[in-house]
């Protein structure tokens, strides 16, 4: 591992590169990277430089908004924080998932197929394709889609329309693209009528042949340079994610599954409701973005990837045709129990988005999204969690409400957390075996942020660490010479008139 | 031969003790309101309703139509000064539509709409207000009142309480609870209270029923306020 690039253990005279922003990913992150005199890379991390706090401006709300207060966290994958809030708030009106109505379940599941759906393609061929079909190291005019557009229109334009057919399920379900509405506590409001039922299902065999040939496409990227693909930023890691009783690959709702680089079983079937005696978060003082690990395996040892790579990694197989054909074919490539190569993650999120389609079309053809028995009604209870499989991995929402129906307590794990020690791990992967002694040009800089587009982060979605972050002010006079300072640690813990 | 008065170069009958307002709602002629509602006394004091009658600026809801009145309502200039106006009461509270439980049913929002009201204009105040989650059927959120009295006037008119009144001055104007604790939970107040279901804006709610409507069978999701507000069959939504 590289985590001794983490920080520099002498920073005098090292010269300082910055990649900002880390482009083509949600949110707004960048890279630094220190140097020595011989261009070797001395320490390399990704920073997220924004914060959003939804976890503490959420306390006092009542909770049937959160659904919909929250999920504006993200526009590319709001569905998944609507349904994992929805979750959470079933639980506070006495329903537990058993007890959902199956056309509510089902339309949930419609919802967040669609979703994943639309962000998948979003990610490969609006984001990553520039770089996978032109090469890392292209001139810049090239890493667009508008490049793509140019060089491969019919690819482009599939990209486009398929983003589009996800973003149609959504519509349909919860009245708009980005940030309907549509779960609501103990159900959803409303169903499919038969024409709106009728009007996805038009497209739907189109949407899975496309599927089908993204796979081969990303298959063919991958395994035409394997070597390369399978070590590029690759590093061996835990897996976390939801799995179905029966160890299929799940997205909406199962229990937590974790496996080690080898592929042993750390935990399983764990009802996710008890994700904090297995999981737990670390804050560290140059990001906003917290560090997830395993309990049992503590700070050192205990973070986990998640995602598309995790799911198909950590799944026993996937209960579409197609899709576990493809798996079959994804596991067999690597000769190992797990696929640890970071770039293998876009063949995963591809064969994901396959078990999409295929799985949207199953629910339209079934009768009961047309039902009107949409919502059912329990005893009140104080706390609940939400989990589901979102696009960019494992996303947990824990509340805690009042006698008077109002939040009093957030706990948010977002996806791109937990992928946090692991694409710092990929970023100084790659700093060392690709740049480091190097004269660093762009277009070589730009391999840093392949790594980075691998795991399809949300930064924003993910930098909630408020209140644990260290702070420092300082005065200084005209002069520049420093009156003042006060520091405030991680713990709390405030100082002052501290002279350097 | 009845007694008219002219809106906007229309000429429109109206009986003795008619408002300008009622008049012109009789004979489809929507003038922009939020305070005003047909079934409580008028109150005049959002301003939206503000016209121009012989030359003089004034309230329509509570003006009363005189024979020969020469109006401007539906004027470039009118419909500007109702749009900073709602454009004030938006940052005088806190309005966060996007996830407010009353967007596609508000009358606050809608106005906006039709004014064209893009922006807010004026600088946001960010006022700090509380909100009262006691009672167990109904919430105020103090954040997005605009102290139009009417939850005053119904519960006073309609349900034969005295459950709300509106505080202080100014700025520091606020709505208030008649119960010694100052909470809604110790009020009169009930669900089924007409004052609990006659707020304009998302101030008082109905607990526990938000986002229930799809998106798409909303009040405000396919009608402007203008036909909402003049069709008799809406009237209990346009309060």
């Amino acid at each position: 591992m590289y985590e001794h690039l983490e920080t520099a253990k002498n920073q005098t005279n090292l010269k300082r590169i910055v990649v900002d922003p880390v482009s083509r990913v949600e949110g707004h992150g960048k890279v630094t990277l220190l140097l020595d005199a011989e261009n070797k890379v001395q320490q390399a991390r990704l920073h997220i430089v924004e914060f959003r706090g939804f976890e503490r401006f959420i306390q006092g709300r009542p909770y049937w908004e959160l659904p919909v207060l929250v999920q504006r966290l993200c526009g590319i994958c709001p569905v998944s924080h609507h349904l994992a809030a929805a979750k959470a708030i079933d639980q506070l009106v006495g329903v537990d998932p058993v007890n959902l109505p199956v056309a509510a379940e089902k339309l949930r599941r419609l919802l967040h197929f669609g979703q994943v759906f639309q962000s998948h393609a979003l990610h490969f061929f609006h984001l990553s394709s520039p770089d996978l079909l032109f090469g890392f190291e292209s001139e810049i005019s090239k890493r667009s889609v508008i490049a793509v557009l140019g060089a491969y229109p019919d690819l482009g334009v599939q990209g486009v329309m398929m983003r589009k057919y996800g973003q149609e399920v959504i519509r349909m379900i919860s009245g708009k693209r980005v940030h309907g509405t549509g779960a609501i506590a103990g159900g959803m409001n409303k169903s499919l009528t038969k024409a709106e039922r009728d009007y996805l299902l038009k497209d739907i065999d189109q949407m899975i042949d496309w599927s089908v040939a993204s796979v081969e496409l990303i298959k063919k990227v991958h395994c035409s340079n394997l070597p390369y693909y399978d070590d590029f930023g690759t590093i061996r890691s835990n897996y976390l994610g939801l799995t179905k009783p029966n160890g299929a690959l799940e997205l909406y709702h199962g229990g937590l599954r974790a496996k080690n680089d080898k592929g042993e079983t750390i935990i399983d079937h764990v009802d996710y409701c008890q994700y904090n005696d297995y999981i737990h978060e670390e804050v560290r003082s140059w990001t906003y973005m917290k560090f997830p690990y395993l309990l049992s395996l503590g700070k050192e040892n205990g973070w986990y990837r998640v995602g598309p790579l995790a799911r198909v990694n950590n799944c026993d197989f996937i209960d579409t045709p197609l899709a576990e054909a493809a798996r079959v074919e994804f596991k067999a490539h690597s000769g190992e129990a797990m696929v640890h190569s970071t770039l293998a993650f876009h063949w995963a999120r591809l064969i994901e988005t396959l078990h999409c389609a295929e799985s949207i079309k199953l629910l339209l053809n079934d009768p009961d999204i047309l039902s009107h028995d949409l919502v059912a009604q329990g005893e009140k209870r104080y706390e609940g969690v939400g989990v589901v499989e979102a696009p960019r991995g494992t996303l947990f929402h824990h509340y805690q409400v009042d006698e008077n129906d109002i939040v009093t307590k957030a706990n948010l794990i977002v996806s791109t957390t937990s992928n946090n020690m692991a694409m710092n791990e990929s970023v100084r992967q790659v700093a060392a075996e690709y740049l480091s002694g190097q004269e660093l040009t762009e277009p070589l800089l730009n391999n840093l942020e392949v790594a980075i587009r691998a795991y399809d982060p949300c930064l924003s979605c993910a930098t909630h660490a408020m209140g644990k972050m260290p702070l420092q002010l300082e005065l200084i006079n005209a002069e520049g010479q420093l009156i003042d300072k006060l520091v405030k640690h991680s713990n709390g813990d405030i100082e002052r008139n501290i002279h350097d | 031969m009845s007694k008219t008065i002219t809106i906007d170069g229309q000429i429109i009958p109206f009986e003795e003790g008619q408002t300008i307002m009622e008049a012109a709602t009789e004979a489809g002629v929507y003038i922009p309101h939020l305070c005003h509602n047909p079934e409580f006394t008028p109150h005049g004091s959002c301003k939206l309703c503000t016209v121009n009658v012989n030359g003089r600026t004034c309230s329509a809801c509570t003006f009363p139509a005189m024979e020969g009145q020469q109006i401007l309502n539906d004027a470039k200039d009118i419909n500007e000064d109702r749009k900073k106006i709602t454009q004030m009461l938006f940052v005088e509270g806190n309005h966060f539509c996007p996830s407010c439980e009353k967007t596609g049913n508000c009358q606050l929002q809608a106005v906006a709409y039709h004014l064209n009201m893009l922006d807010d204009h004026f600088p946001l105040f960010y006022p700090h207000r509380e909100m009262d989650a006691s009672h167990a059927e109904v919430l105020i959120d103090h954040n997005r009142c605009i102290f139009c009295t009417l939850c005053v006037r119904a519960s006073q008119q309609k349900d034969g309480k005295d459950v709300f009144a509106i505080s202080g001055r100014g700025i520091n104007k606020h709505l208030i609870v008649n119960a010694e604790s100052g909470l809604l939970k110790d009020s009169e107040l009930k669900a089924t209270d007409q004052a609990a279901h006659v707020c304009p804006t998302g101030a008082i709610l109905i607990k526990r029923t938000g986002y229930q409507i799809p998106i798409g069978e909303r009040i405000y999701d396919h009608t402007q306020i203008d036909q909402v507000s003049l069709n008799s069959e809406n009237l209990q939504h346009d309060n």
